[in-house]
């Protein structure tokens, strides 16, 4: 049994969250029956929409591709269970806060009658990295910690750099989610067996597992699962409990003491970071034949009645996870899918499950920090910014709009996390102000490159009907010139000829 | 008396010194300022740069450069571009110390974020809006239905006067 290591690299700033996931923790994983009806959003990753390649009316098997990806970064959706499509027509999706995109929606035969894979499944030795990738593009697997990054695309980008360590991430840093504690807990096996399989697609000789110290339970399983394979490539890693040391760059620094370079991505720092679930996705996909196509989301708040993680179907509504949990409490009044820091209020519980919900939380009342005051230059957020910005000064620039400065500033490496905001004394919503100034900076560079482009085909246009003009002009001149050359003869000739017909 | 005396002849020496320094700097610089004038070309490049490259013409000016040339050589307002808004006549005027103006026609921010369509259906093919266009965003031939390469038409809307037939709209570009 490998014991905890301790050497760890230091984290800037970072805040002690109250955790609130003891709520969650104290069932075992539950499972969510298949609802009546799935709904599976087209664009469930970073990336391109999928294309679907069913028609509407046809029976499907779960696990059968519905929608296969389209362009060079996306990812294919399998249907979840057995049954027949019923449309393919937008739908209130959490991705967008409730509002509509283009979904398919299947009504289910209860049957849950799964497709054969087992054909497909070749033992994952055999097959080369690049062939492995492939192999996994085909899963539909994506980052499961939230980011839903296609993860084959995210692989391949990651073999073309020579890479030292695979980094399994499971420090859930953020208040009230557990879901990746509870897979550590009941699936530590699997959690290893994709780790391996992930060693074997990007051939790196150590693979450490990040958890937590707050979660004894987890690393107690997955040190004697370590115990039990015996491979001494396998390292895990305790982590302290500081928000958001679960956010990769910030994972790279506290495990391999390596700074991920500002606008780089851990792979310049010869590292992969893969989220647990994702871990055991691939290991179901490669191993077992099966799609990612349900996943373990964590249920909680004190909206809800009995907080739970469970284990659903990708497609089936928050409506019915929650009815499946126990329904609301009176208390509830808001929807977040994700954690309270980073995740999306949501205007309806109609929304499907997707591959990113990683929590469904229902707080009591907004959380309101109290009206917004002036910034009294305290320096606190810059204190506790994980990647040592300066949230104060970003916050001037970004008041009077001056690209150049926020670009200076580094707003760029911003992750959004919201460390900032918790502190403000006067309550001042840095990271929204961020995140808009950030949308703001890609519109205008948006912009930039419409005009130029503009400009370079009219002044391109001009310089073609100056050149026509010039040709016209100089076949005129020609024409004149031989003109008044024979003009005077040619009218001669003329006069000559009628004469010649008057005397005949 | 001695010692006053050397004492006016050093003040005399640093006055006379400064003061030739000065004629030597003022005459360098009236040379420079005679010899060399303000690049004008890069300055017209400069203000074009900042403009928003509809060509839509509303200026007056038969597209961005042309303006931008008449604001430096012809001295024209800087306020005379709708798609710009009051934006871009803060941002010109900054650019060239001038007195700040107010927008001289309504701002009309929508139209780069707007993009032409024809009807296909009643289009004649008369070529009068692909010769209009200035950035040769339509594209067909003469008797033959025309259509506009959405993503580099700017909205300008000067291909809406001449169709005969009215079968251009403008679109929102989303």
């Amino acid at each position: 049994m490998s014991a905890p290591t301790y050497d760890l690299g230091k984290l800037h700033g970072g805040l002690r969250l109250p955790s609130n996931k003891a709520q969650s923790t104290s069932r075992a994983i539950q499972q969510v029956p298949v609802p009546q009806q799935i709904i599976l959003p087209l664009t469930q990753h970073v990336g391109d929409q999928a294309h679907p390649i069913v028609s509407i009316g046809e029976k499907v098997l779960k696990g059968q591709l519905v929608a296969e990806a389209q362009g060079s970064l996306s990812a294919p959706v399998h249907a979840s269970t057995s049954g027949r499509v019923i449309a393919i027509e937008p739908w209130p999706v959490s991705r967008r806060f409730g509002e509509p995109a283009p979904c398919i929606i299947i009504e289910c035969d209860g049957a849950d009658k799964s497709i054969d894979n087992s054909l497909g499944i070749v033992p994952y030795e055999l097959l080369s990295p690049d062939e492995l990738l492939v192999q996994i593009l085909r899963g539909g697997i994506v980052g499961l910690g939230g980011a839903v990054f296609p993860t084959a695309q995210k692989l391949m980008q990651a073999i073309t750099t020579p890479l030292n360590y695979l980094i399994l991430n499971g420090v859930e840093c953020e208040s009230y989610i557990s879901c990746d504690d509870m897979l550590l807990r009941e699936y530590a096996d699997e959690v290893l067996e994709g780790a391996l399989i992930l060693m074997h697609a990007l051939q790196v000789p150590k693979c450490y597992i990040a958890i937590e110290s707050d979660k004894p339970e987890a690393l107690g399983r997955i040190a004697e699962a370590l115990g039990e394979i015996a491979d001494d490539r396998l390292v895990l890693k305790q982590v302290p409990t500081i928000y958001p040391s679960g956010g990769e760059d910030q994972l790279v620094q506290l495990v391999t003491n390596l700074e991920v370079p500002s606008g780089g991505l851990p792979t310049d720092v010869g590292c992969v970071v893969q989220n647990v679930g994702t871990a055991v996705a691939i290991h179901r996909w490669m191993n077992k034949g099966e799609p990612l196509i349900s996943r373990i989301t964590t249920v909680t708040g004190d909206g809800i009645a009995t907080p739970m993680n469970v284990s659903a179907r990708i497609g089936t509504t928050i409506e019915d996870v929650i009815k499946f949990t126990g329904g609301y409490t009176e208390r509830a009044q808001q929807l977040v899918i994700g954690g309270p820091m980073t995740g999306k209020s949501v205007i309806t519980d109609n929304v499907p499950l997707v591959k990113a919900t990683n929590c469904i939380l229902v707080l009591a009342a907004p959380v309101s920090s109290g009206d917004e005051l002036a910034c009294i230059r305290c320096g606190e957020c810059a204190e506790v910014c994980p990647i040592q910005l300066l949230p104060q000064q970003l916050y001037w620039h970004q008041c009077s709009d001056n690209e150049k400065q926020l670009r200076a500033h580094g707003l760029i490496d911003c992750i959004e996390c919201g460390c900032c905001d918790l502190v403000c004394p006067s309550h001042i919503p840095l990271t929204a102000d961020f995140r808009q100034a950030k949308a703001r900076m890609l519109e205008l560079a948006d912009e930039k490159a419409r005009a130029e482009r503009a400009r370079i085909r009219f002044e391109s246009r001009n310089e073609r009907l100056e050149s026509e003009q010039r040709q016209r002009d100089i076949e005129l001149a020609g024409q004149k010139a031989t003109a008044k050359a024979v003009g005077p003869k040619a009218i001669q000739d003329i006069l000559k000829r009628t004469e010649n017909k008057d005397e005949e | 008396m001695r010692e006053s005396l050397t004492m006016s002849n050093s003040i005399v020496a640093a006055v006379s010194i400064i003061t030739g320094i000065a004629l030597i700097a003022g005459l360098l610089l009236s040379f420079a300022y005679k010899r060399m004038p303000a690049d004008k070309d890069s300055l017209v490049e400069k203000v074009n740069q900042l403009l928003p490259q509809t060509q839509c013409a509303q200026c007056g000016y038969p597209g961005c450069r042309p303006y931008a040339r008449a604001i430096i050589e012809n001295n024209e307002g800087t306020n005379l571009c709708p798609p710009g808004g009051q934006e871009t006549a803060d941002k010109l005027s900054g650019l060239l110390g001038r007195e700040t103006l107010t927008l001289a026609q309504v701002e009309s921010s929508l139209m780069h974020q707007s993009v032409a369509r024809i009807d296909e259906a009643l289009c004649i093919g008369c070529t009068y809006c692909r010769a209009a266009c200035p950035v040769d965003a339509i594209t067909g031939a003469h008797q033959f239905m025309h259509t506009i390469i959405a993503s580099e038409c700017t909205g300008c809307e000067l291909c809406l006067p001449p169709c005969p037939v009215d079968c251009i709209t403008m679109e929102s570009a989303a």
